[in-house]
């Protein structure tokens, strides 16, 4: 590695000479059709960030179709990565710097409104000059056009570069975009150089000589070429991190509760958890099977819960519809059960890659009749790996459901979070297979809490037979209207005994002031930074961001009573009252908008968005500006 | 996985010196089935196997769906899981794969398991996991008061099919035969207990998914249904083979209509399979050396405390942010 840092030094000499810009953070985005490599440049380029003390974000691009037509504008795949001087929570407002591929990528992004007005552009130049004149002509419209329109486009000959070094610049020019990216942030090449080597571990020494070889390349290039220099101070942390993104998050976690079994059925955008589950979970002894449908992922790990082992099932919208029956069995027959839906846009198919958090109250009120449940939703990334030993233990004392919300916003961003420190409490205490005491009944529901004590099979004393019919304390089949509803009251009692466990949310700004932002899951770090910018421009507004939704933690409603008005920010659905027929009498409000009202009678009002984006603290901050001067 | 089967030796000695449970032992309640039923053959059946084998009550799991035939479970006196219309067997997997010391049974109806359920019939049988599947097949809906089933004859009057059912019935032992996997099928009618009894014992030692189709009587909707075959006992077909079951001399004199079939025989099990008159009743088919699924997945791996630690820290530090230094 040395010889690697004395590159660096050799180098610095000429970064002297550029005027280096100093910032706080920066959004960048690297795209290229898919199967370039952009997201790997991104993501590399991100975890080159966070190793030199950045706070990151990074976002995945994702186009719709597996294997979109090349060169199309809904074909861009890439990353988007923000780095800044201080923590960064989400992917922010527009990006400050661009590298594309190609100028129809580039254009999806304009039409998607992501990039910044003036914004900088490094555009790869082969197409000027393409043998198909319908191309060059296609590429020379594009950039006058955006000249036009007042960004900055550099071209830069990636392509012609690369092939001085590889036969197939295809397959390479994503780490030579890596490298310019380098030179531009003034990060250290031997650092780059160190995770390339990371990236391809598994790959043959000649490819990832080869890769850093282009690396370098890039950044020379860059150094010799451009006179774009920024400087995003990292502040030198002494905290152990890792970085991941947050269904990498929730399989780690599964790990850590102790879990052994996860039954799963694939759908976006939950799959990657299980995928990269499969590939840990043996080590630990750990299963994941790959039911045949969402139905049977549901019984199965119902069956294996039963058994002993809480076992997890993890799904997304469509899927978590098909297992609302089976969650409705856990409810009533008190089977520890957790489930993990990583929402998408819906309802039916919806926008699979999208994000949206449409998925609260089938959480809350799903199943047919009163079948309460817990749910938790996770608001970063590093809450997706708590939230499932959370939920775990929630399941297992309470005999219950537990529900564990994520969303497309969280499952493919990453970010570096303080690296969990293991504790054997986190996992499930052994099988229980001791005589059950003579006389106790499986459902002896405690008076206060409605709690029992589960019975296992193996356990000597406590044979009986579990049904999802109603039923009385010994199990039986209940035909009395008493005994179902002594059922129901016990089942109900168990979220209010949970939810005296929980203690109020801690409110992000002041206790008081003109608005109260109450969000939930992945938008946290979009409404906490569209809060401080108002904070720091004098507006009072505080935000509060809940992880139980039910129950809900206590102390809500005196905190919303320090405020003069209360607003939710969601990624749902909820009526604009500007449509002419919609008015206060036929409002449909976002989710959580909707509880808060008819749990606590207060007027909050919603504000949300569904544009299948994660939402853009920008964009929360009008939104809130509109609300606090009456708009 | 933490392996329960041997997890005290004291716990082992102490069951050397258990009193074997009589047949008392096992039962529960009184099941509400109508008279004449078919499921009281079968559940008798099953208590005997149970004090036959030595079986202990709580090692023991009967799980099952939603119908008449479901209810089976709530007169057993062991672990009872009784479901949700359609799931006995992914459910009855689950706590396979969880719990390998375990004696899994399941109890699932025509509707249950071949309409409902059917996906999940396919993919067990393709699974192959040890446990015991006795499906009750009545040709019709029990529980939800005549309905035409999958398996009702071509021609079944039911509340949903007054003029008579529109499709042939479906043949289940055909389809299970064409699964990848199959590795034990069974035919069995209530009113041939000593037959049902065999075969059920045949299948519990099975190491794999034992499926056994059970002819099940519904006097209350379908009274006339196996007339043909009650009355005229030689169009039933009973299947004996060296290698298989025999067939006592007392049930030779009552059906005379014997076949010899060597179960290992996947073709000749299917041309049987495919006849319903005569009604073939025995060992169809029977190979003990198809790979099961949850031995298959079950990790060497032991789950421990440790193990957990080890894999966290391993995972952890692929993804480890060292910070600004480079450490060499
Ligand atoms: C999801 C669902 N759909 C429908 C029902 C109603 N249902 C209960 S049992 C049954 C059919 C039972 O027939 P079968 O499986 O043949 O059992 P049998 O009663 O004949 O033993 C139906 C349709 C249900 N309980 N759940
Ligand atoms: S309805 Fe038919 S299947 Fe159900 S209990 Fe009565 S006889 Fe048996
Ligand atoms: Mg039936």
């Amino acid at each position: 590695m040395s010889t690697v840092q004395s590159t660096r030094s050799e180098l610095s000499a000429e970064v002297g000479e550029r005027q280096v810009v100093t910032l706080t953070e920066h959004v960048v985005e690297i795209i290229s059709d898919s199967g370039e490599g952009a997201q790997r440049c991104g993501q590399s380029f991100g975890a080159i960030a966070a190793r030199t003390g950045n706070g990151v974000w990074t976002v995945e691009i994702i186009p719709a179709e597996i294997q979109p037509p090349a060169r199309s504008v809904a074909g861009a795949s890439g990353n988007r990565v923000r780095l800044g001087s201080g923590p960064i929570t989400n992917g922010g407002d527009e990006a400050d710097l661009v590298v594309a591929f190609n100028e129809q990528v580039l254009l999806g992004r304009v039409h998607a409104r992501e990039l910044k007005p003036g914004c900088t552009i490094l555009l790869e130049d082969m197409w000027r000059e393409h043998r198909d004149p319908r191309i060059a002509a296609s590429y020379a419209e594009t950039y006058d056009l955006l000249v036009a329109a007042g960004y900055r486009i550099i071209e830069v000959p990636m392509e012609r570069e690369c092939r001085t070094l590889v036969s197939d610049a295809r397959r390479g020019k994503n780490m030579y975009a890596l490298g310019m990216l380098c030179a531009i942030y003034q990060f250290d090449l031997g650092l780059a150089r160190e995770q390339v080597a990371l990236t391809f571990r598994k790959k043959t020494q000649a490819l990832i000589d080869t890769n850093v070889t282009l690396l370098t390349a890039g950044y020379e290039w860059a150094l010799a070429n451009l006179d774009l220099a920024f400087h995003v101070p990292a502040a030198p942390t002494d905290q152990r991190q890792v970085v991941t993104n947050g269904n990498t998050a929730l399989a780690l976690g599964v790990v850590a509760s102790g879990m052994e079994i996860c039954s799963m059925y694939p759908i976006t955008p939950a799959t990657s958890a299980s995928h990269y589950l499969s590939e840990i979970f043996p080590k630990v002894g750990g299963v994941v099977h790959q039911a045949e449908d969402e139905i049977a992922a549901a019984t199965f790990a119902i069956g294996a819960s039963y058994a002993g082992k809480c076992a997890v099932t993890i799904t997304s919208g469509p899927g978590y519809s098909l297992k609302q029956e089976a969650i409705g069995l856990a409810v009533m027959a008190e089977i520890p059960l957790v489930v993990v839906n990583v929402q998408r846009g819906g309802p039916s198919t919806g926008q699979p890659t999208k994000v949206e958090q449409g998925d609260l109250l089938t959480s809350i009120f799903g199943s047919h009749g009163d079948a309460p449940k817990v749910v938790i939703a996770a608001s970063s990334i590093e809450d997706c790996f708590y939230s499932i030993i959370t939920a775990r233990r929630i399941a297992e004392t309470f005999n219950t459901v537990v529900v564990v919300l994520s969303d497309a916003s969280l499952a493919t961003a990453q970010q570096p979070y303080p690296r969990p420190e293991f504790d054997p409490a986190w996992l499930a205490p052994p099988v229980d297979q001791s005589h059950v005491p003579d006389g106790l009944q499986p459902y002896a529901w405690d008076e206060t809490t409605g709690l029992s004590r589960r019975f296992t099979p193996g356990q000597p004393g406590g044979m009986y037979t579990l049904t999802g019919l109603a039923h009385d304390t010994s199990g039986s089949v209940a035909y009395d209207p008493d005994a179902n509803e002594q059922g129901l009251h016990a089942r109900s009692l168990k979220l209010a005994a949970l939810q005296k466990t929980l203690r109020p949310p801690r409110v992000h700004g002041d206790e008081s002031g003109d608005l109260l932002v109450i969000g939930w899951g992945g938008t946290r770090g979009a409404i906490e930074e569209a809060v401080d910018r108002l904070r720091a421009e004098g507006r009072e507004v505080s935000s509060l961001h809940l992880r139980f939704l039910n129950p809900l933690p206590p102390g809500l409603k005196e905190i919303m009573a320090g405020f003069d008005q209360v607003m939710t920010v969601e990624a749902n659905w909820s009526d604009r009252l500007d449509d002419p027929i919609i008015d206060e009498t036929n409002r449909r409000y976002s989710a959580l908008a909707m509880l808060l009202r008819s749990r606590y009678l207060v007027d909050v009002d919603t504000w949300s968005e569904v544009g299948g984006q994660p939402i853009k603290p920008g964009r929360v901050q009008r939104a809130i500006l509109r609300k606090l001067d009456g708009r | 996985m933490i392996d329960l089967t041997h997890r005290s030796a004291a716990e082992c000695l102490l069951r050397l010196h258990d009193e074997r449970l009589e047949i008392e032992g096992f039962q529960k309640g009184v099941p509400r089935w109508c008279a004449g039923c078919g499921d009281n053959a079968v559940l008798t059946a099953a208590q005997r196997l149970l004090r036959d084998e030595g079986l202990r009550p709580e090692k023991t799991v009967f799980v099952s769906g939603i119908g008449c035939s479901s209810r089976f479970p709530h007169y057993m006196n062991t672990y009872g899981f009784h479901g949700i219309h359609g799931r006995a067997l992914p459910v009855a997997e689950g706590i396979r794969l969880a719990r390998p010391d375990l004696n899994v049974f399941v109890n699932t109806g025509d509707g249950d398991s071949f309409s409902i359920g059917a996906a999940h019939w396919i993919h067990a049988i393709r699974y192959n996991m040890r446990m015991v599947v006795m499906v009750h097949d009545n040709q019709i809906y029990g529980l939800t008061k005549k309905q035409a089933s999958p398996t009702s004859p071509r021609g079944t009057r039911s509340n949903t099919t007054p003029r008579g059912s529109y499709l042939e019935g479906l043949n289940p032992l055909t389809v299970t035969l064409g699964v990848q996997n199959v590795s034990f099928v069974a035919q069995a009618a209530d009113w041939i207990p000593e037959m049902l009894y065999e075969i059920l014992q045949a299948a519990f030692h099975h190491d794999g998914l034992a499926f056994i189709r059970i002819v099940q009587r519904c006097p209350e909707w379908m009274p006339d249904n196996f007339d043909p075959w009650l009355h005229d006992p030689s169009r039933v077909q009973l299947l004996h083979h060296p290698s298989s079951l025999s067939i006592s001399s007392s049930l030779a004199s009552l059906f005379p209509n014997h076949l010899e079939h060597d179960p290992s025989d996947i073709h000749r099990a299917r041309e049987i399979a495919s006849s319903s008159d005569p009604l073939p009743v025995g060992i169809l088919y029977h190979d003990p050396t198809v790979p099961r699924y949850d031995e298959i997945i079950r990790s060497e791996a032991t789950h421990s405390s440790a193990s957990v630690r080890r894999l966290l820290d391993a995972e952890f530090d692929k993804v480890a942010v060292t910070g600004g230094e480079l450490d060499d």
